[in-house]
């Protein structure tokens, strides 16, 4: 156990894993915060696999799809909101990289206007909504429709809360900084997620 | 003591704590300590663990004769649907991996709580109001579809109870999603330095494959219960025939989840039986890689098998090949495990204690339930035993044969940590001793009456079933008595019981290495890993040293992980495993 | 007495083998065989039985010589000899069961393929010729149906399309109408199957005799239309080893040759309420002449239009009359029959589906 040479390059690094366990044994540890919102991310994904994959079968079991009697959707809307979303994507980055330079007001910039994208979306899927000529139970291709635009619209506006949340804390000083900012990441994150859905689902529901 | 036991402890000298105070009031509010949190799971789910008894037992003496003369049919179809919805949902998966999982996986890893201590608590406290909810069904009167609750029956059996039983699995399946995402976290992030994957006790890794097993799965159950309860509330028609739906799209849904949930119930198991084997056989784990890797394998194959619960339903031939095949190569990394706890028994010093006997009579039990899992994996076959008893047989044989006398060898194992009392093994002799017995005499006959043409889920059967069929009941309250001695055992141990000491079985996982309980961090000072966590046998070898191991003031005096004393590690015991030889290194 | 270990090892090894093989062909668990798929299903789950046998005895006696050998001398306060693993032996114990399994697979496989299960290549040219002459032995079903209905004056409108839209197939996807049975060969007889809460009705189209029992001709190639009208169901015979699933909206097919004269159970397997437990009815293979008169008997009673066997819904019986459904007989009374009827005249209907 004991020797004549020392081995700088392993004890440094030691003395470095250890620093990080002491200070992250004890509760607040914002980079497993992270790994955590992706990790429950996965769970999240899987849900909305398990729907899509409801929703291919159903459409390769019934004779015709839609059912007979569905009126055709209106794509200009749907392609409208699918433009402003992935858009805020790009937008929400910004925010990002803004914290990154310590750059608070730049945070609270694009988050306000990723915020009001999101509005925007959802307000364009309620206007759908209210002019679609099915209903609820009208039939197994509107079913699925709302379900599926309905359940992700619930994220987007979970995700906008979080948004806001998010600007709100801002509006105190120095709650974000380059090196402590999990909520702006978790927020951004979870829209990228949000994001991604919405494309797969734009694409199967609307373009398929 | 051993060596090996000897040469670890010293090791971890500093890491005793001093015990911990004991404030019972932690014990029922919303405590963010993983052991509180351990045990609030254990109990929560052990009280519905015998309201899960009592509702077999209810279902057994209604078939102790053939006609249906105890209940009423549709109580009947309730008693049999909450009582595999409380012991899969509520015992088995939240015991496990909640309970278990909590309390071990922060001290087996030399962590201080879990990654999200508070996350943890909530989901704890998701679960007993989900299972109240449930219970609280038999009041509207409770689902009585079957634990697999298929559309349309589900759809049109009482709308109330069934959205009783879909809320609280879905609570219920929140938890463990939370719980999962919990575990993965800590398991790949708060390891000790010096513990690389490698040198993980089994249990960790169990504990990896089935959160993300968890995590992975659950969310699609989830997918189906979201549709079904539209479908029973609104009026759509995903999974209704009469509007154009299609119930066996629920059917692939609802088992994607549910067997892999099989696997939820049972790796955490074969993670604690790898711990106890070893320590009790006073022998290294047999393969230590083997094992662990086997968890991986399993947990990938156990998300590609669900289909083999619907060989008569409507699922095309070419699926059927395709999930017969991966069913049966389960069978593989499975054996890899058995064979490899035989090994480590075979040659061992036994230790017969209740432990020990209880992991034993899990190995003997659950290779019943795996000779007849490969059986109903043979396509030709299941279409003959599908949905018999032949079914319910092999399910007991791998949930109650197999996780829970792998529970209750944990309880037995793990109490002296837990609580700092040491079990009476008298009474785990007798309990060990009924519960073996009535356990074959209630599942081994229901094999035969499968196969002669008994169908499960029936309130009434045949009288030419009715000699069996007694036997089997009586069984059935044979070990539902078995449960008394345990009880006894561990009310009067918990109070009177004969204090243990830090290390009552000369362990070498980190666990041990604290003081018992542990205190509220669990260790004083960072333990470290002197030996791996199965070197059993191998402290002749260890060199003797003059320094202490490890020194929180000054880590680079002490003989640890962090020392700055060497230039060559010894390759038998060093911490860091690069520097280890043999089983264990893998850098 | 000091005989060397391996040959105690080998002794062993000997006795377990052929204790297994023994039990494997001794084990009495399964009910007679009464049709020609049967006995391979038996030989395959023989087979298992020898394996699983050996197995068992394998790894409980490991576990009995270890608690007895090995248990642990209560001064002895040492460790167990430090073996980590053995490379060969874990290959070992991967290879032999990877081989084991694989060869079950494809034994498995073998005799599903004989029960007629796979033909992917085959089946769409076969299926659809059969399915003309199905579709022509319907039609007859589908015309006399309106007669039937019409006599107990309830609206004659085909179910399927009205009540349960057909399903298509879709293999890739995982769902598909299922069917058992080889469908290559061709079919000598067909009777249509159809499932509800709490019984099975049986039509046999030629004729448009409709019965709660059924009953088939033995060394025929009987084909078993099913369909369900509420809940799931399976039709199960566990004499012939076959099991299928009735599934609401799609039509299953069962086929079999029934090569025992005799009656046996015809049960539900899939929990479809309540009354699941009582859902059952027996099928009797009986040889052809015997058939004839019975189907004879039965367009006669037809005619008169009276005491026809149906199947009966215990929900509608009392208690008292439910109690001993083995010793009894099904039959209805008129009464029963008019409540029945709705799913009588969806039954008849259900097969005109292709």
């Amino acid at each position: 156990m004991t020797g004549s040479t020392l081995d700088s390059a392993k004890t440094s690094l030691n003395y470095h894993h250890s620093d990080e366990v002491q200070a992250t044994a004890h509760a607040e540890h914002h980079d497993f915060r992270v790994l955590g919102i992706i990790v429950f991310l996965v769970a999240e994904g899987m849900i909305f696999l398990g729907l899509f994959m409801a929703y291919l079968t159903f459409r390769s079991v019934s004779p015709t799809w839609p059912p007979e009697g569905t009126p055709k959707l209106e794509l200009l809307l749907p392609g409208i909101n699918t433009v402003i979303l992935i858009s805020s994507s790009f937008v929400i980055h910004n925010a990002d990289t803004a914290i990154k330079k310590n750059d608070t007001k730049g945070l609270r910039l694009w988050f306000g206007v990723t915020a009001a994208m999101g509005a925007i979306f959802l307000a364009g899927q309620l206007y759908e909504y209210f002019h679609l000529e099915f209903g609820l139970t009208t039939n197994l291709f509107a079913s699925t429709f709302y379900v599926l635009t309905g359940f992700h619209g619930l994220h987007v506006l979970f995700g906008l809360m979080l948004i806001l949340g998010v600007l709100w804390r801002s509006l105190k000083p120095n709650h974000y900084s380059s090196t402590a900012h999990f909520g702006v990441e978790a927020a951004e994150v979870y829209w990228h997620f949000v994001d991604v859905v919405w494309v797969i689902l734009f694409l199967m529901l609307y373009i398929l | 003591m051993t060596q090996a036991a000897q040469y670890q402890e010293k090791a971890n000298l500093l890491a005793h704590g001093s015990e911990p105070e004991n404030n019972w009031r932690q014990y029922f509010g919303f405590s963010t300590d993983h052991k509180v949190i351990g045990i609030q799971y254990l109990v929560t789910t052990f009280i519905f663990y015998l309201v899960g008894g009592v509702l077999a037992t209810l279902v057994r003496t209604e078939l102790a004769t053939p006609e249906s003369d105890f209940v009423s049919r549709e109580v009947y179809n309730s008693l049999f649907t909450v009582h595999a919805t409380v012991m899969i949902f509520l015992w088995i998966v939240p015991a496990a991996t909640g309970g278990f999982g909590n309390y071990l996986v922060p001290l087996m890893i030399g962590a201080r709580d879990m990654a999200f201590p508070r996350l943890n608590a909530i989901a704890f406290w998701i679960i007993p109001p989900a299972g109240i909810l449930l219970m609280s069904s038999f009041l509207v009167g409770a689902p009585g579809s079957g634990w697999t609750s298929y559309p349309p029956l589900s759809l049109i059996s009482g709308k109330a109870g069934e959205m009783i039983w879909i809320l609280s699995v879905l609570m219920l399946g929140t938890s463990s999603i939370l719980a999962a995402v919990n575990f993965i976290v800590t398991i790949v992030k708060m390891r000790i330095p010096g513990m690389g994957f490698n040198q993980m006790p089994l249990f960790c890794w169990a504990m990896l494959a089935t959160s993300f097993l968890a995590l992975v799965a659950t969310p699609v159950l989830a997918g189906a219960l979201i549709l079904l309860s539209f479908d029973l509330i609104v009026g759509t028609n995903f999974f209704n025939p009469t509007g154009g739906g299609d119930p066996v799209v629920y059917q692939h849904m609802f088992w994607f989840y549910s067997h892999p949930a099989v696997y939820i119930m049972i790796l955490p198991v074969f993670g604690m039986i790898s711990e106890i084997v070893s320590v009790h056989s006073r022998k290294p784990i047999f393969g230590y890689k083997a094992i662990a890797y086997s968890s991986i394998a399993i947990c990938g194959l156990g998300l590609i098998v669900w289909a083999h619960h619907m060989f008569t339903s409507g699922t095309p031939p070419w699926l059927r090949m395709f999930f017969m095949i991966t069913s049966m190569i389960i069978a593989v990394p499975t054996g890899i495990k058995v064979f490899s706890w035989l090994a480590t028994i075979w040659g061992g010093k036994l230790r017969l204690e209740s432990p020990l006997l209880f992991a034993m009579g899990f190995i003997s039990l659950f290779v019943i339930g795996g000779i007849s899992g490969v059986m109903v994996a043979s396509v030709p076959w299941d279409i003959h035993v599908h949905d018999t008893y032949f079914i319910v047989a092999h399910l007991h044989y791998v949930l109650f044969g197999g996780s829970v006398f792998g529970l209750y060898a944990a309880f037995y194992h793990w109490f002296p940590k837990i609580t700092g009392k040491m079990l009476n093994d008298t009474w785990g002799k007798l309990h060990f001793a009924l519960s073996y017995v009535g356990f074959n005499l209630a599942f081994m006959p229901m094999h035969k009456l499968g196969i002669e043409g008994m169908n499960r889920r029936i309130a009434e059967y045949d009288p030419k079933f009715a000699a069996l069929n007694l036997l089997c009941t009586i069984g059935a309250y044979l070990l539902a008595v078995s449960t008394l001695p345990f009880l006894v055992n561990v009310c009067w141990s918990w109070a009177y019981g004969k204090p243990a000491s830090d290390n009552p079985w000369g362990a070498l996982t980190l666990e041990w290495m604290t003081t018992s309980p542990p205190p509220v961090e669990n260790f004083e000072a960072d333990p470290v890993l002197a030996t791996g966590p199965y070197d059993y046998g191998m402290g002749s070898r260890a060199t003797q040293v003059n320094v202490p191991f490890s020194d929180p003031h000054s880590p680079g005096l002490s003989a640890g992980p962090s020392s700055t004393l060497r230039a060559k590690a010894d390759p038998v015991v060093a911490a860091m495993p690069s520097d280890r030889q043999g089983e264990s290194n893998n850098r | 007495m000091n005989i060397p270990s391996q040959i105690v090892t080998l002794l062993a090894g000997i006795i377990l083998t052929l204790v297994s093989l023994w039990y494997g062909q001794n084990h009495h668990l399964l009910p007679i065989a009464a049709s020609e798929v049967a006995p391979l299903v038996d030989s395959l789950f023989d087979t298992m039985m020898v394996i699983g046998t050996g197995i068992f005895l394998l790894v409980n006696g490991i576990l009995i010589y270890s608690v007895i050998k090995f248990r642990r001398d209560p001064n002895d306060d040492t460790d167990g000899p430090p073996v980590h693993g053995n490379i060969p032996l874990e290959i070992v114990w991967t290879a032999i069961p990877a081989v084991i399994v694989l060869g079950l697979s494809i034994y498995s496989f073998d005799v599903y393929q004989a029960e007629g299960g796979q033909d992917p290549m085959d089946h769409s040219v076969a299926h659809h010729g059969k399915n003309h002459t199905q579709m022509a032995k319907m039609s007859g079903a589908a015309v006399a149906a309106p007669l039937i209905a019409d006599s107990q004056g309830v609206d004659a409108t085909p179910l399927m399309s009205e009540d349960l839209p057909p399903k298509q197939e879709a293999p890739a996807l995982g769902t598909v109408s299922p069917k058992v049975g080889d469908s290559t060969k061709p079919t000598e007889f067909v009777v249509n199957a159809a499932g509800m809460q709490y019984a099975w009705l049986f039509t046999y189209p030629d004729t448009e005799v409709v019965a709660g029992e059924l009953h088939v001709p033995i060394n025929r190639n009987v084909l078993i239309n099913i369909s369900a009208n509420d809940v799931i169901h399976a039709f199960w015979v566990p004499e012939f080893r076959l099991k299928q699933d009735a599934v609401p909206g799609r039509q299953t097919e069962v086929r079999f040759v029934a090569n025992r004269l005799g009656e046996y159970p015809l049960i539900c397997a899939e929990l479809c309420g309540a009354y699941h437990g009582a859902m059952k009815t027996k099928i009797v293979v009986e040889s052809q002449a015997d058939f004839d008169t019975w189907l004879q008997t039965q367009i006669a009673s037809a005619e008169v239009g009276l005491d026809r066997a149906i199947a009966t819904t215990p929900a509608t019986l009392t208690e008292v009359e439910y109690l001993a459904p083995y010793a009894k007989e099904i039959g209805v009374t008129a009464g029963v029959l008019q409540q029945l009827q709705p799913a009588a005249a969806k039954s008849v209907h259900a097969p005109s589906i292709s």
